[in-house]
């Protein structure tokens, strides 16, 4: 019987030990950087001992959000405009806001045989439906209007144009076959050098605007040791090369 | 500030949506309800769980299922594109499909409950004066149910307006075939431009307050649904 106060203490102490060293930070972090923040976060659980807890969805709604008291401490934005917004309306920690990755564009089919020269297909116009994300709401959807353009095919394309409501639905039409193809996120169809399935073209980069994505801590994650802690370790050289190998420029 | 001609248009569509849906729902749903509330069949209590699935699935489930059977490996989606009509994903009658399924237990309930209410006598003393089973339903059934009918009528209707996860994942955000009040709501929250989204937005609270008032005053008594 006199061992198990002793146990429960001895737990209690160990417990309140591993809370002092060891922290959460919540991250808010856009769609296109699902996959690659999920092997960043097992990362710096390991490498740290702190823990990041991630919640995925568009920039604007996290915008809405965070204005409206969301318990994030960090934000990894799908754009640069969003969190220069917060940083102007005082939500931030001044000083914090860094560019972590530039997003690169892909015109991207599931079949195989589709996308075989490039932006020629576009230009063919031998398919039902061409899927962007919302041009008005998320930056891949302004960069694939821009490219467009830039092809002087907007015009022939606009009847057969569907829109996700950010680039995870986008790629969810495409990769259903709802959609031939679309422009995604590089992110979303690459993986370690190469593209996972289906055809591509990688858009070049200077047929849009660059879709720099900002980092940024804060209000709440003041004080936060574990909000530094991600910050700092998104920066290192061993995420860098993370970040790059799904498709980003870093 | 005030409407924008795209959110004219959200509206238009909306309600040509919700009339479309709920004008094929009383066809489709009526003969299910009045199955329903009359069979001893031990089908009974299969089909009324599967109407009454929207009522408990998540939108984004049944969103998901309808965009992967209506895709073109899908079942749906074979079927319409071998029948000739293409694919169902991002066009206006995919929504009014998808919308029926969504918001079919708002009408066959309402309906079903107010045909149990009348029980077996009154189709059994017509049946004695010899009305035949269709002049039974329509003279009958219809007349002593309309309280149900309405209340199904206004549900359906009120409720697909309301629909935003189902059109979200199979709609495609398309301006004039898909864009509806909902979604381009949400689109102004996300883009940031709160003014024109409480413009929608409370439109939407007035126009559902309103709906809700007149059934409840022009039905004081309908409360089973």
């Amino acid at each position: 019987m006199k061992t198990i106060p002793k146990t429960l203490t001895a737990l209690a102490l160990l417990a309140g030990a591993c809370a002092a060293q060891a922290e959460t930070v919540q991250v808010a972090v856009a769609a296109n950087f699902t996959a690659p923040m999920k092997v960043i976060a097992e990362a710096f659980a390991q490498d740290t001992g702190h823990k990041a807890e991630a919640a995925y969805g568009s920039t604007g709604k996290f915008y809405a959000q965070i204005t409206n008291g969301a318990p994030f401490q960090v934000f990894l934005a799908a754009d640069d405009t969003t969190p220069a917004k917060l940083e102007d309306e005082g939500m931030t920690r001044p000083g914090t806001r860094f560019t972590y990755a530039t997003g690169t564009l892909v015109l991207w089919s599931a079949d195989p045989a589709l996308i075989k020269d490039g932006a020629r297909v576009l230009g063919r116009n031998q398919f039902r439906k061409l899927a962007i994300a919302n041009p008005k709401t998320a930056p891949y959807g302004t960069a694939a209007v821009e490219v467009m353009k830039a092809l002087q095919v907007d015009q022939m394309l606009a009847p057969k144009l569907v829109q996700g409501e950010n680039i995870a639905q986008t790629y969810q039409f495409v990769s259903t076959g709802n959609a031939e193809l679309g422009f995604v996120a590089l992110s979303q169809a690459f993986k370690d050098g190469q593209i996972t399935g289906g055809s591509a073209w990688v858009v070049p980069a200077e047929m849009h605007e660059p879709i720099r994505q900002d980092a940024v801590i804060l209000k709440t994650g003041e004080g936060n040791a574990a909000a530094n802690a991600f910050m700092d370790y998104l920066k290192s050289d061993k995420v860098k090369a993370i970040i790059r190998s799904f498709g980003y420029e870093i | 500030m005030g409407f924008s001609d795209a959110d004219i248009q959200a509206i238009w569509l909306t309600f040509r949506l919700a009339g479309l849906t709920t004008l094929l729902l009383l066809l489709i749903g009526t003969p299910i309800a009045w199955w329903l509330a009359r069979t001893r069949s031990r089908w009974k209590g299969p089909v009324g769980a599967v109407v009454a699935l929207p009522l408990v699935l998540p939108p984004t489930v049944i969103g998901f299922y309808l965009l992967v059977a209506m895709g073109p490996n899908g079942p749906v989606g074979q079927l319409t594109q071998a029948v000739g009509i293409g694919l169902l994903p991002f066009t206006f009658w995919g929504l009014v499909i998808a919308s029926v399924f969504y918001s079919m237990p708002f009408v066959v309930q309402p309906i079903q409950n107010a045909i149990e209410a009348l029980g077996e006598r009154p189709l059994e003393v017509a049946a004695t004066l010899r009305a035949g089973p269709w002049d039974r339903f329509f003279s009958v059934v219809v007349p002593l149910a309309r309280p149900g009918f309405l209340t199904a009528a206004i549900l359906g209707f009120a409720h697909t307006v309301g629909e935003f996860g189902v059109v979200l994942m199979i709609g495609g955000n398309i301006p004039g075939a898909t864009r509806v009040v909902s979604v381009q709501i949400y689109d102004y929250v996300e883009a940031m431009e709160y003014g024109q989204a409480h413009w929608l937005a409370m439109s939407m609270v007035i126009f559902s307050f309103l709906v809700l008032l007149a059934l409840y005053t022009l039905n004081p008594n309908q409360r089973r649904f």
